[in-house]
C-alpha cells in the first residue's frame, strides 16, 4: 500500500473544561487522488475532523492524536502556525459552506485569487494576472475577463462558490477539503458545482475530503464513504458497499430516512426507528412506476367536512358517500387516518378553496429622497387554484417569488394587481376583520425553527398564542394546548420550557402545534424541513402527513426540494422568476415534465438511486 | 464551539437507533453555541465592579435613613473646618457639620434624582420608540414615524443643563424641576434604543407568526416586543442614570438644583469652593462620591450591554 496522502490516527477532541470528548478516537486515511466522503448529521464531528487537518480548530478545543500529511513529516496537531500556514493552500486547502462570508466583500475577486498566488510564490509576479484569468476559465466562470474585477456581492451564490474553489485550487494542493460546499446553493447550481468539483479535482489530481449530510451528493462525488455519528466513525467503505449493504444500524437509518422514494407499509417515510424494514434504494426505472401508482390512491385528498358549501350538495354528496366505502375498502390498512369523507372527481370541479388569478406583486424601489429606483417584479401574473383538501407543492429556487406568494395568501402582504380568494374572502380587498377570519383558517409553519419561536416565551404560551387571539378562555386554552403538544409527539413537560431547550426538529414540531391549535382548514408550510437533518426531516414529514390526514387539512407546501414535494404533494406548481412555468399532478410532472426548466430541476435533484446507477 | 454530546456516555461503538432524540439535542446545541452563555459564562469584570459601586451608594443612602454619625442639620461652631479624624473621618465643613454624614444623606438626593429622571425618560421614551417603530413598518405610517423621530432629534439637540435652566427660570429652582428637566432630556435616548430594538423584533419570524395567528398590534408590543428589548432598555437606563447623577450635581453646583438646607453632593462642592485653597478635602469627598456613582452606573451599563448585546446572541455555526 503506497503512502497515504492523509493519515489521521486516534484523533480525540475535548472542549476545555469538559470531561467527555466530542470526537472519539477518529482514524481515517486517504490515498493520493482518492475522493472520500465524510457523512454525518450536525454535531457528529465531521467539521471538527476537517478543521484539525487544516489546523483551524478553535482555541478552546484540545486535540489529541496524530494527523499526518504526505509531504510533511511530523504530527500536524503539534505543528506551529507558521508551518501550518505554509502547508495550507500548497498541500491542503478548503472550500467552506457559505461563500458570501468566506470572501472579503471589499476586495475584487481577481485580487483575492492573486493574493493566494502571491503569498505562496508559485507563479512569477508578472504572470499572476494571466494565471488568474486561466484559473477563472478553468472553473467555467462566465466572462472571466470582467469577472476578475467584480466584487463578491455582484456575483451569484454559485459564482462565488466557483471563486472559492478557484482560490482553494490556485496552488494545486494535493488535498482539497470541501465542507458542505453546496448546501447553501440552489439545486440546479448545486449540480453544476458538484460536477465542477469532481472535474477540477481530477484535473489537478488532488485528493478530496468531501463533508456533507446529503447522502445523494456523496454517492455522486466520492469513491469511498466514512459515516460519523456522535463523534465516532461508525462505518466506512466504498459507496456501493455503504449504500447497498450498510452494516451499521445508524447508516441504515440514515440511508432509509434520506430516501424519499421509499415508504413503509403505512405510506410513511422511514425514520431511524423504522429503518429495519428498509430494503435499500431502488435502482432502475421499475421503481418509479410503482411509486406513481401509490400516491394517487394513498393520498387521495380528504374532504373538509366542515365546509358548508359541500354539505348541501345532493348529487355530489351521495357520490361522496359511496366513494367513502369503496376507497376505504381499497385502502384497507393503507393509511390509518380518521378521514370520514372522500373527494370524487365531481367535487373537484366545484369551487376551489383557494383561487389566485393574475396576481402580480411589484416592489417599488425607493431611493434616497423618494427618487425612483428600478422596480422589482416579484410575481408577474400568477394563476392557480387549490381544491379543498388538496396538497399543493410550490417548487422554486431562491428568488422565484414563492415566499411573496405565501405572504399574499396569508394576508401579510397585498398583491399589486390581481385577485386572491381564500374560502369566501377576497384577500386583496379584505377588511382587517376579514383578514382576521382568513388567518384563523390559514396557518403557517415557518422555515427557520430557530427564528420563528419567541426566545423569551414558554412553549405553553407560544402554542396558546393563536387561541388568545381567537378569544378562547383560559381553561380551554390549556386543554387544547396539551392535546396539540401530545399530537406532535412532545411530552407535557415541554410546556414549561423555553425554545432554546429544544432541538431543531422539536422546535419545528412546536411550530406545527402552534399552527394547528386553532384547527385551521389550510396549512401553509414554508420550507419546514430545509433546516433539519435528514433523520429528523423524515420524522417531521411523517408527522405532517399524519396531521394533514387527521385534521383534513388543505396543504400548501413550499420547498426547493423536489424529493420532499414529490413525497408529500398530489399537485405541484413550479415557479421561476415570479412566473408559474408548469403545474399539474405531481406524478405527471415528474414522469413527463413539459417545461425545459422543470426538466433541468428534476435532473439536477440528487437522488441516491440515480447516483448509484451511474456509478 | 462544539458542546459535549449529551448521549455520548456509552463507550461502545454501538449506536441505539431509537435514541434519535439525543442526536437531535446535540444538533441544536451545535447550531447555537451562544446558548451556554447565560448559564455558563461568568459575569464580566466591569459588571461586578459597577454593581459593587452601585450597591455601595445605595447602601449609604439606605443606612442614612436609620443611622448617621451626626445629625446632618446640627451646627457645631466649635468643630468647624476640621480635617479628618477619628471623630469626624471625613472632617467637618464651615458650620461644623460632619462631612461623612452629609455624603451619606446626599446620596439620597442623588439616587432620587436618578430614579425619577430615568423613570420619566423610560416611561415616556420607550413607548414613543416602540410606537414609532410600529408606524415605520406600515406603509401608511412611515411619515408618522419620520415626524416622531425628527421631533425626537430636536429634543436631543437641547442639553439637559439648558433645559434645567429654563425650568428653573420658569418655576423656582429646586430638586423637582431639575429632575423633570434631566428626565425630559433623556427621553430621546430611550426612544431611539426602543425604536431600533423594536424594528429588529418586528422583522423576526416569530412576530410574523404572531401576526399570522391574528394577534393585535398592542398584544404583539407587550408580549413579544417588550420582553425582547428589555435588555437594551435596561442598559440604556443604567447609562442614563449615570448622566442624571452628573447633571444633578452640576445643577446643584450652579444653585439651580437642590436647595439649602437639603444635603446634596453638588451643593457640598459649591460650598467648598471658597475654602478650596485652605481645606481642599471639603471638595474631595463629594467629588469622589460623584465620580464613584457615575463610574458605577456606567460600568454596570457596559457590563449589562456585553451580556445583552444582540450581536453576541447572533447565531454562529
Amino acid at each position: 500500500m503506497p503512502e497515504n496522502l492523509l493519515e489521521v490516527r486516534d484523533l480525540t477532541i475535548t472542549p476545555a473544561g469538559a470531561d467527555a470528548p466530542v470526537l472519539h478516537d477518529v482514524s481515517l486515511s486517504l490515498a493520493p487522488g482518492e475522493r472520500v466522503g465524510l457523512i454525518g448529521e450536525s454535531g457528529s464531528g465531521k467539521s471538527l475532523t476537517a478543521q484539525s487537518v487544516m489546523g483551524l480548530l478553535p482555541e478552546e478545543l484540545h486535540a489529541r492524536g496524530q494527523v499526518h500529511l504526505q509531504g510533511h513529516s511530523g504530527n500536524l496537531l503539534e505543528a506551529n502556525e507558521k508551518t501550518l500556514a505554509g502547508l495550507r493552500s500548497d498541500i491542503v486547502s478548503m472550500v467552506f459552506q457559505e461563500p458570501m462570508s468566506a470572501l472579503n466583500p471589499l476586495m475584487r475577486i481577481g485580487d483575492q485569487i492573486a493574493e493566494v498566488l502571491r503569498l505562496h510564490g508559485k507563479a512569477p509576479r508578472g504572470q499572476i494576472p494571466t494565471r488568474v484569468l486561466e484559473l477563472l476559465r478553468d472553473v467555467h466562470m462566465p466572462d472571466p475577463d470582467s469577472a476578475r474585477f467584480a466584487y463578491p456581492h455582484q456575483l451569484s451564490g454559485g459564482q462565488r462558490q466557483r471563486v472559492m474553489l478557484t482560490i482553494a485550487l490556485a496552488n494545486s494542493p494535493r488535498l482539497l477539503i470541501c465542507d458542505e460546499p453546496t448546501t447553501a446553493l440552489d439545486v440546479t447550481v448545486q449540480k453544476h458545482m458538484l460536477d465542477l468539483i469532481v472535474e477540477r479535482v481530477s484535473a489537478v489530481e488532488a485528493g478530496l475530503l468531501f463533508i456533507t449530510h446529503d447522502l445523494a451528493v456523496v454517492a455522486g462525488v466520492c469513491d469511498r464513504v466514512i459515516v460519523m455519528y456522535r463523534g465516532r466513525i461508525v462505518e466506512s467503505g466504498s459507496v456501493d458497499e455503504i449504500f447497498t449493504a450498510p452494516k451499521h444500524e445508524y447508516t441504515r437509518g440514515l440511508l432509509a430516512s434520506s430516501d424519499l422514494e421509499a415508504t413503509d407499509d403505512r405510506g410513511r417515510l422511514f425514520t431511524l426507528k423504522t429503518a429495519l424494514a428498509y430494503s435499500g434504494p431502488q435502482i432502475g426505472e421499475g421503481e418509479a412506476s410503482v411509486d406513481v401508482g401509490e400516491p394517487g390512491d394513498l393520498r387521495d385528498e380528504p374532504q373538509i367536512s366542515t365546509r358548508p358549501d359541500h354539505t348541501g350538495m345532493s348529487v355530489a354528496g351521495s357520490t361522496d358517500e359511496d366513494s367513502v366505502r369503496t376507497t376505504s375498502a381499497r385502502e384497507g390498512a393503507g393509511a390509518a387516518s380518521v378521514r370520514d369523507d372522500h373527494r370524487t372527481p365531481s367535487v373537484r370541479e366545484s369551487a376551489p378553496l383557494i383561487e389566485v388569478s393574475d396576481v402580480t406583486r411589484i416592489f417599488r424601489g425607493r431611493g434616497l429622497f423618494g427618487r425612483r429606483r428600478s422596480d422589482v417584479t416579484a410575481l408577474g401574473g400568477i394563476d392557480f387554484s387549490v381544491a379543498a383538501g388538496a396538497r399543493l407543492g410550490i417548487v422554486g429556487e431562491s428568488g422565484s417569488g414563492k415566499s411573496t406568494l405565501l405572504n399574499i395568501l396569508s394576508g401579510l402582504d397585498r398583491p399589486t394587481t390581481g385577485h386572491v380568494r381564500v374560502g369566501d374572502i377576497r384577500v386583496e380587498a379584505a377588511s382587517s376583520q376579514a383578514l382576521r377570519r382568513l388567518r384563523e383558517n390559514l396557518q403557517i409553519v415557518f422555515q427557520d425553527p430557530f427564528a420563528s419561536l419567541d426566545p423569551r416565551m414558554r412553549i405553553a404560551d407560544i402554542v396558546a398564542e393563536p387561541l388568545i387571539a381567537a378569544g378562547v378562555d383560559k381553561d380551554e386554552r390549556a386543554a387544547r394546548v396539551e392535546e396539540m403538544i401530545a399530537a406532535v409527539d412532545l411530552d407535557q413537560d415541554s410546556l414549561r420550557r423555553y425554545p432554546h431547550q429544544f432541538s431543531g426538529g422539536q422546535r419545528q414540531r412546536i411550530s406545527i402545534a402552534r399552527a394547528l391549535v386553532t384547527r385551521p382548514q389550510i396549512l401553509v408550510a414554508d420550507e419546514p424541513v430545509s433546516a433539519l437533518d435528514v433523520s429528523v426531516r423524515a420524522q417531521v414529514l411523517n408527522l405532517l402527513t399524519d396531521l394533514v390526514d387527521e385534521y383534513a387539512l388543505t396543504l400548501l407546501f413550499v420547498s426547493h426540494d423536489l424529493g420532499v414535494v414529490k413525497h408529500l404533494c398530489s399537485e405541484v406548481i413550479v415557479m421561476r422568476a415570479g412566473q408559474i412555468v408548469e403545474s399539474g399532478a405531481t406524478e405527471d410532472i415528474y414522469a413527463n415534465p413539459q417545461d425545459e426548466y422543470t426538466r433541468r430541476l428534476i435532473a439536477a435533484t440528487p437522488s441516491l438511486a440515480e447516483a448509484l446507477a451511474a456509478g | 464551539m462544539n458542546p459535549t454530546p449529551t448521549g455520548a456516555q456509552s463507550p461502545s461503538d454501538h449506536v441505539d437507533p431509537v435514541a434519535h432524540d439525543a442526536t437531535d439535542t446535540t444538533a441544536s446545541a451545535k447550531i447555537r453555541p451562544g446558548r451556554s452563555r447565560r448559564s455558563g459564562r461568568r459575569a464580566n469584570a466591569s459588571m461586578i465592579i459597577g454593581a459593587g459601586l452601585v450597591v455601595l451608594i445605595v447602601g449609604l443612602a439606605l443606612i442614612s435613613f436609620v443611622w448617621t454619625p451626626y445629625d446632618p442639620t446640627t451646627i457645631d461652631p466649635a468643630a468647624r473646618l476640621q480635617s479628618g479624624s477619628l471623630t469626624h473621618p471625613f472632617g467637618t465643613d464651615t458650620f461644623g457639620r460632619d462631612t461623612l454624614t452629609w455624603v451619606m444623606v446626599g446620596a439620597r438626593i442623588t439616587l432620587l434624582v436618578g430614579v425619577v429622571a430615568v423613570g420619566i425618560a423610560l416611561l415616556i421614551g420607550t413607548p414613543i420608540g416602540i410606537v414609532s417603530a410600529f408606524f415605520a413598518k406600515q406603509p401608511w405610517g412611515m411619515w408618522l414615524d419620520a415626524v416622531i423621530m425628527r421631533a425626537n432629534d430636536i429634543l436631543l439637540a437641547f442639553p439637559a443643563l439648558l433645559l434645567a435652566i429654563i425650568f428653573a427660570a420658569v418655576y423656582s429652582p429646586g430638586t423637582g424641576p431639575a429632575m423633570v428637566a434631566v428626565g425630559i432630556a433623556a427621553i430621546p435616548g430611550f426612544a431611539r434604543v426602543a425604536r431600533s430594538g423594536t424594528l429588529q423584533v418586528l422583522g423576526s419570524e416569530y412576530v410574523r407568526a404572531a401576526r399570522a395567528s391574528n394577534r393585535r398590534i398592542p398584544a404583539i408590543a407587550v408580549v413579544h416586543v417588550l420582553p425582547n428589548i428589555a435588555g437594551m432598555v435596561i442598559v440604556q437606563a443604567s447609562v442614563a442614570f449615570a448622566i442624571s447623577v452628573l447633571a444633578e450635581a452640576g445643577l446643584s453646583f450652579l444653585g439651580l438644583g437642590t436647595q439649602a438646607p437639603t444635603p446634596s453632593w453638588g451643593r457640598m462642592l459649591q460650598e467648598s469652593q471658597q475654602y478650596l485653597s485652605t481645606h481642599p478635602e471639603l471638595a474631595l469627598w463629594p467629588g469622589v462620591f460623584i465620580a464613584l456613582a457615575v463610574l458605577g452606573f456606567n460600568l454596570l451599563g457596559d457590563g449589562l450591554r456585553d451580556r445583552f448585546d444582540p450581536k453576541m446572541e447572533a447565531r454562529g455555526a
